[in-house]
């Protein structure tokens, strides 16, 4: 939870300014415990503006799917400094979900929630051996992450969900991540991973001070992936909702990945042989079995949305018959 | 479940787009004349256990051949038949689940009726009732398809040893669904294990440890006989322990890649952290030294417990480099003079599940003749020789474990929701646990 005197700040704001002031003031970092939890969540104030999302036609270097380039205005919004790690998303697998480990029931029907459902214990050691506590989070579907933020929320009182693409986008720009002098010094891929993921937060940070957005695993984002949407996508902030189970997107790359595929405006997508490995019918809506390499990070909007607009963010579950 | 949306809205397993690329085009081992099985002639599959494995086998079977239609089911349990009809059905046309309402079995004992109607069985209950399964199907001149374990107990063991037999003579089909021997990452390793890369192994490590798995609590109107069916993963006579239910696979990958059988073993285990009274009677952790026959030695872990280390993988050390493969579908080969000499990218590989019907069906309808019994009954009784040194705390060899007469299993024959169980709890609700000094090998 965020600090008393903290809250009193961010309601006042909330409350007691204006909308024009709101946009002129900035917010800042906070460090959010959780109840009943061992660890805490680093939130990087993120100041919203236009920018210029995907790349250029007349860029060959870069795949079609990036083009085109296209003006984008995302809000304020806070962002994870690291990716979601283990233990706290161990929390969550592992978790009790009696009432008493929530904000009360008419605080989460204000945020969109009627229940918290918990994700199925995975019948394999989803690390693969790579490391687990502070290490990140994988193999988990993006049902199960945004799962993770309605539980997050549900703990906290505080509306907490996936990047749209755009967000990440912004983030991975504004912090001039894939501009930055050694990649080697900010990300972890290929060439200097050793075939695993890293503890989170254990190269350098990008301009932000958001730590692995390239690189380590990569990371959910909200939106259905689709080659087309750039063209056609609103100015303000742009989420393509996904309708079908895949394909998705992923960001950011992951030490899978070579140096070239890291890269802010690289998009990659979920695919149904994620789960190739799950031999039951229907497979988890919880647990990839063929992703190592798939985590998340958080953001918070500065203004929570309306209970309405919340609860479009909660996508429900696709049964996956591994068909596609 | 019915209300949830699918991913099925615009596309079903049909007639002519059903076949995975390559499925039929595997070369069989043997090519006969036979024109029982060409593949005009429609196959008919019967499931017996019903659950989310023997509902993604019976879809893989569907498949591997367009001619092959489901005709018969069984479970214990009307639910479990039921949710498990209701996935196929939406997942395939009515022709090929084309099953009649007096066609779906339920209860114990049901198997019979399922087998009965079928050219090809896949056999996916709880272990503990696979080689009553496994025979019937043998005796009724039944292709199989059955899951791994194979059995929790030596009669049981032997039970399957003798109906591979009769498979062989009557050239029975047989998959047993220890898939990692269909997997390309191990059959590569596998290959150039073959092939010398490492020399001869001396060791190895192979480990299953992770949090655990799902726990299904009593319920007040479950008899308990009902209540151990559902909850089976934590009772002996159904699971046969982790070691044997979960861990075989790593185990078997050991005996495979070494070409031989443990001749003895010796370890420890417990219940440290997962005692409660819904956990039944099973250890949450084992740990064992195999001996084999050539002289190599393999330390075998597995552990349910939360917050500790994960791994799934196996390691071997050879007279000349090193194997790792895992979970993950990694496979390194490295030598100690000239490091790595193979990394397997795995980005393309087939499904081995599926893969596994697909050379099944293929051999079917080639007259060719695939047994995997044998390694399967010797791979459980490896673990099985595992959960007895834990549980006695002595060393054992695999004469003396082969000699075993402790029968785990009843009749299933003879079985009904009111028959007490193998095991009871006690007026508190706790099961014996076995006592590693105390716990004598019978």
């Amino acid at each position: 939870m965020i600090t008393k005197n903290y809250l009193k700040i961010i309601l006042s704001f909330l409350i007691g300014m204006s909308s024009e002031f709101l946009i002129a003031q900035t917010a800042d970092n906070y460090h959010m415990e959780v109840p009943g939890e061992q660890w805490s969540i680093e939130m990087v104030f993120v100041d919203g503006s236009s920018f210029n999302m995907g790349v250029a036609n007349s860029d060959a270097t870069r795949n079609d799917d990036e083009k085109p380039i296209h003006e984008v205005l995302v809000d304020d919004f806070w962002m994870g400094k690291y990716e979601i790690t283990w233990d706290q998303y161990d929390a969550f697998v592992y978790g009790r979900f009696g009432t008493d480990q929530f904000e009360s029931e008419s605080k989460l029907k204000d945020l969109g929630i009627d229940a918290v459902t918990g994700a199925t214990a995975p019948y394999v050691d989803m690390s693969f051996g790579m490391g687990k506590g502070s290490y990140p989070a994988t193999n988990m579907t993006q049902y199960a992450a945004i799962m993770y933020c309605k539980w997050l929320t549900a703990k906290t009182g505080i509306f907490y969900r996936l990047p749209t693409e755009a967000e990440w986008e912004y983030v991975c720009k504004k912090g001039k991540t894939d501009k930055l002098a050694s990649l080697n010094e900010y990300a972890w891929f290929e060439e200097n991973s050793q075939e695993k993921y890293n503890k989170t937060g254990t190269k350098k940070p990008n301009d932000l001070g958001i730590y692995d957005m390239l690189g380590n695993v990569s990371e959910w984002v909200l939106d259905k992936y689709s080659t087309g949407y750039y063209a056609k996508s609103p100015r303000e902030n742009p989420w393509n909702i996904p309708s079908e189970l895949y394909p998705r997107v992923v960001r950011g790359g992951s030490w899978k990945d070579t140096a070239g595929k890291l890269c802010c405006t690289s998009r990659q997508r979920s695919k149904s042989n994620w789960k190739i490995q799950d031999p039951q019918i229907p497979k988890s809506d919880w647990w990839h079995t063929d992703a190592p390499f798939i985590g998340f990070r958080i953001v918070r909007p500065k203004i929570q949305p309306s209970k309405e607009q919340i609860e479009k963010y909660w996508l429900e579950a696709i049964v996956d018959y591994g068909m596609n | 479940m019915d209300n949830k949306k699918d991913n099925l809205s615009r596309r079903k397993f049909v007639k002519n787009s059903s076949i995975v690329t390559g499925g039929l085009f595997l070369a069989p081992s043997v090519i006969s004349a036979t024109p029982l099985y060409k593949k005009e002639k429609m196959l008919k599959l019967a499931v017996v256990g019903c659950g989310g494995r023997g509902t993604g086998a019976a879809s893989q079977a569907l498949k591997a051949d367009e001619n092959v239609k489901l005709v018969a089911m069984a479970d214990a349990f009307q639910d479990r038949l039921d949710d498990s009809f209701n996935n196929l059905s939406k997942m395939f046309d009515k022709d090929r689940i084309d099953i009649k309402p007096s066609n779906k079995f339920v209860g114990f004992g049901s198997y019979k009726k399922a087998i009965d109607e079928a050219d090809v069985v896949i056999l996916a209950t709880p272990p503990g009732f696979r080689p009553q399964h496994f025979e019937y199907a043998i005796s009724q001149n039944k292709h199989v398809f059955m899951e791994k374990p194979v059995a929790t107990d030596v009669p049981g063991i032997k039970k399957v040893l003798a109906t591979a037999r009769k498979a062989d003579e009557k050239k029975l089909n047989v998959v047993v669904g220890l898939q990692r021997h269909y997997q390309l990452s191990y059959k590569e390793t596998y290959k150039r294990l073959q092939e010398g890369e490492i020399g001869k192994i001396l060791s190895g490590q192979v480990y299953w440890d992770s949090a655990g798995v799902w726990v299904r609590p009593r319920q007040e109107d479950w008899t308990e006989m009902e209540y151990q069916m559902r909850n089976w993963y934590y009772f002996n006579w159904l699971c046969g322990d982790h070691i044997l239910e979960q861990h075989i696979h790593n185990i078997d990958v050991a005996n495979w890649f070494i070409g031989e059988y443990p001749t003895s073993a010796q370890g420890m285990g417990g219940r440290e952290v997962r005692n409660g009274k819904d956990h039944g009677e099973i250890f949450d952790h084992h740990f064992v030294e195999f001996v084999y026959p050539g002289g190599a030695v393999i330390s075998s872990q597995c552990r349910h417990q939360k917050g500790c280390m994960s791994r799934v993988s196996e390691s071997f050390q050879g007279t000349l480099g090193s194997t790792y493969t895992d979970a993950g579908n990694k496979a390194i080969i490295k030598s100690y003079s000239n490091g790595v000499l193979y990394k397997h990218n795995g980005e393309d590989d087939r499904n081995p599940y599926q893969v596994e019907h697909d050379q099944l069906f293929a051999s079917i309808r080639s007259g060719g003749h695939i047994n995997n019994a044998e390694y399967g009954a010797k791979s459980t009784m490896t673990a099985i020789l595992g959960r007895m040194a834990t549980y006695t705390g002595q060393l054992i060899t695999w004469e003396e474990a082969m000699n075993s007469e402790q029968v785990l299993v009843p009749n299933e024959d003879g079985l009904s929701w009111g028959s007490i169980p193998p095991v009871v709890p006690d007026a508190e609700g706790n099961y014996a646990i076995p006592v590693p000094g105390v716990t004598k090998l019978v």
